[in-house]
């Protein structure tokens, strides 16, 4: 279970990455965020997100057309 | 907003002000900021009026000859020749407003304040301002007034420049 969940479900670019940032401030230096976006785009935006911030990208997959992705604010 | 010191920087020259155009510079400046750059958009010409107060942005099918809207599961071509006819501009403004909603595309209103949330830095060019008669209470708070200098000393420190 993450520290702060964040529903960007409908949500289109650069919506998800910019709510992720702001959201990234509530969690705790080694704490985790999971985003729930319906954005295709999502997927390699979060992955460019967090190899250029330098937080980690702990995982991602997909349930239906929700995508989940587990980052760990770890910059 | 850098997170660290010796941040990455990225400079935006803002030349357009159509609903269409207000949005790759603000998408990209706020994108960057969330990414730790530190931004700088330079407002000139007919991209001061993304600053404005009310901004009242609209779109048009004149010059934009590969305009399309989607209809019906289809797709209508917007040509030229359309802009001509009365009141085409406030149609094509608020069918396009009306995807940008039903999309959850962000409003220009929203970048703009996320932007400035976000500490990217707006500098509005003097000479438009003086050229196009406008004053800096016309204005959104926290834009710096300056020219083309300024806009250079910026781009020279800069890994990305863009003009848009």
């Amino acid at each position: 279970m993450a520290d702060v969940t964040l529903d960007a479900k409908g949500l289109n670019c650069p919506l998800p990455i910019l709510r992720a940032k702001k959201a990234l401030k509530d969690v705790p230096t080694g704490g985790t965020l999971e985003i729930q976006a319906t954005d295709p785009g999502a997927v390699k935006d979060f992955e460019a997100f967090c190899r250029t911030t330098g937080n980690e990208l702990v995982e991602h997959h997909q349930d239906g057309n929700v995508y989940f992705f587990t980052i760990k604010h770890t910059a | 907003m850098a997170d660290e010191q010796n941040a990455k920087s990225m400079s935006i020259i803002v030349t357009k002000g159509t609903l269409d155009w207000a949005y790759p510079p603000f998408i990209l400046a706020t994108t960057a900021a969330a990414m730790g750059l530190d931004v700088t958009m330079f407002f000139t010409f007919y991209g001061l009026g993304l600053l404005k107060k009310d901004m009242n942005l609209k779109v048009t099918t004149l010059g934009n000859s590969a305009m399309e809207m989607p209809m019906m599961g289809g797709h209508m071509a917007m040509p030229n020749i359309m802009a001509a006819l009365p009141g085409a501009p406030a149609l094509t403004t608020a069918m396009m407003k009306n995807l940008i909603k039903k999309k959850g595309v962000a409003s220009v209103e929203e970048l703009r304040e996320m932007a400035i949330e976000s500490e990217v830095n707006m500098i509005a060019c003097q000479m438009t301002l003086d050229l196009f008669e406008y004053k800096r209470e016309d204005l959104i708070d926290g834009v710096a007034i300056g020219g083309a200098a300024s806009w250079v000393e910026v781009a020279t420190k800069s890994e990305i420049n863009l003009y848009i």
